[in-house]
């Protein structure tokens, strides 16, 4: 009897433009908060996108292999002239091994960090609109609504906070770089490595955001209509 | 419903009623731990088309559980809910949502617009997820817009409205989608008299215009004035229902007390 009932009409549907658009508004009404659910990103990213441009900076110096720029690196701590072969080179190398790995562990662990604060604010966030959730179940909206909502918040966020993080992070390390070793860094400016490393790191970030809301999403997603007529809080 | 002479006297205007929503037998369990709360204790109840009923009660007397129930919001543990004949019951998600979205419109106490969306886009809502144009959407919602009385307020936020104002908005976004039944949770209870009073006047226009079903929870008497029906609900069982004449008796009882 309900097959025949319900055949009759449309579907129930979002359509992208307007979850967008909704998930958009949430974002910017809730500013403020949105802002410090992004600075979690930001830094995470800025510290990302500082370690991988410091990398390709230093690195892109290091292979001009020139005496000036040799004493420069030097100066900073920074093994030199690995080019040559012998066993000085293959000890430093052996440190160089160990400080990357000593980063990786690091962004990991920024990273990490990054995700459980997303996950915590979208989680708040969640049960601060409880009855906002529910009203749009009892309108109609199906589990896959609130998910993709939720979904397009966090990405637009994590996008955004990316963006800045990426910036910020260039930035300083370039800044820094300027004041270690001058004009060469412009010289043997390392382009295609920074891009790349942006690349990476925009899509690091903003995966990490979409990572970071999947539980929160799910559980506004299983929250019942009935939540909307509480009329505590 | 049989056709005997008390049930063609309830209604005059209407020749033949139609049921929208029906129970049988609904009980509703909860379980707190160890002890189960029996919330309703086998309801049977029939709600006609085009009936302004309201669903009286205490707290805890399983009113909520029972207008919960008859709005497609929660299931019995035991017995049948029929909404426009079909068995929620055997609904599925998808199903559930569809019903929710074409069949009930929703009213609640503390108005629950969506804050960040302009009065229009919150009575049109429904109608994006129905599958409508924003077009027809548009034109739709100012319709139902100025049938409440807030044509020219289309663009506001609901943080820019008065509490009367966002519940016509409410209002009109319950009634967005031609709903069969529209349900209202204690539609008054955060308004001010006047206002209230408004909204209920709002309520049975939109009941008399466009002969949709209005069940309402409420404690506030002044809604049993313009209902046909009343079901006061007291320790999960129906107490007693009183149609429309008993209760203008009743009313004008208390008014000369």
């Amino acid at each position: 009897m309900s097959e025949k009932r319900l055949a009759g009409g449309r579907e129930i549907v979002l359509p992208m433009s307007k979850a967008v658009e909704i998930s958009f508004r949430s974002l910017k009404i809730r500013f403020g908060r949105s802002l410090i659910t992004t600075s979690g990103v930001i830094l995470a990213i800025a510290f990302l996108m500082s370690v991988w441009s410091s990398n390709a900076i230093v690195g892109s110096l290091r292979d001009v292999n020139k005496s000036e720029i040799n004493l420069l690196l030097q100066k900073n701590g920074i093994e030199t002239g690995l080019a040559e072969s012998g066993e000085a080179s293959a000890e430093a190398q052996a440190r160089m091994l160990e400080e990357e790995s000593k980063q990786t562990w690091l962004i990991s662990l920024s990273l990490l960090v990054c995700v459980v604060g997303i996950a915590n604010a979208m989680l708040m966030s969640v049960t601060e609109r409880f009855r906002e959730i529910g009203t749009m179940k009892c309108l109609g909206a199906l589990d896959s609504f609130i998910v993709k909502l939720f979904l397009l918040e966090s990405t637009f966020q994590g996008f955004a906070g990316t963006t800045a993080g990426i910036i910020i992070g260039f930035a300083l390390t370039f800044l820094l770089a300027l004041l270690d070793y001058g004009g060469y860094v412009l010289d043997y400016f390392p382009l295609n490595n920074i891009a790349e490393s942006a690349g990476y790191a925009l899509v690091v970030g903003t995966s990490l955001s979409l990572i970071g809301a999947m539980l929160p999403a799910y559980r506004a997603a299983k929250m019942e209509p009935v939540e909307a007529m509480r009329s505590d809080t | 419903m049989t056709e005997t002479a008390e049930g063609a006297a309830t209604a005059a205007p209407k020749e033949e009623k139609r049921t929208v929503v029906r129970t049988q037998q609904v009980k509703r369990v909860y379980k707190m731990g160890e002890i189960e709360v029996h919330a309703l204790r086998g309801v049977d109840m029939e709600i006609y088309t085009g009936e302004y009923l309201s669903i009286m009660g205490p707290s805890g007397s399983g009113k909520s559980t029972f207008f919960n129930m008859v709005g497609g919001l929660d299931k019995p543990s035991e017995g049948k809910v029929y909404i426009d004949e079909v068995d929620v019951a055997q609904l599925d998600a998808y199903e559930l949502a569809w019903l929710r979205c074409r069949k009930i419109g929703y009213i609640f106490q503390s108005f629950n617009l969506i804050p960040v969306m302009t009065a229009l886009e919150n009575v049109t809502l429904p109608m994006v997820f129905a599958g409508l144009t924003s077009d027809e959407a548009r034109d739709k919602g100012m319709v139902l817009l100025g049938k409440v009385g807030l044509g020219e307020r289309y663009s506001h936020k609901p943080n820019e409205l008065s509490g009367g104002q966002q519940q016509r908005v409410a209002v009109a976004r319950a009634l967005a989608n031609d709903p069969a039944v529209v349900l209202a949770d204690e539609p008054t209870a955060n308004l001010d008299l006047a206002t209230g009073t408004e909204i209920i006047e709002l309520l049975r226009e939109m009941n008399r215009d466009s002969g949709v079903t209005i069940i309402s929870a409420t404690h506030d008497h002044k809604m049993l004035s313009v209902s046909d029906r009343v079901v006061w609900v007291k320790d999960g069982q129906v107490e007693r229902v009183a149609n429309r004449e008993d209760l203008d008796i009743e009313v004008t009882h208390v008014e000369g007390e």
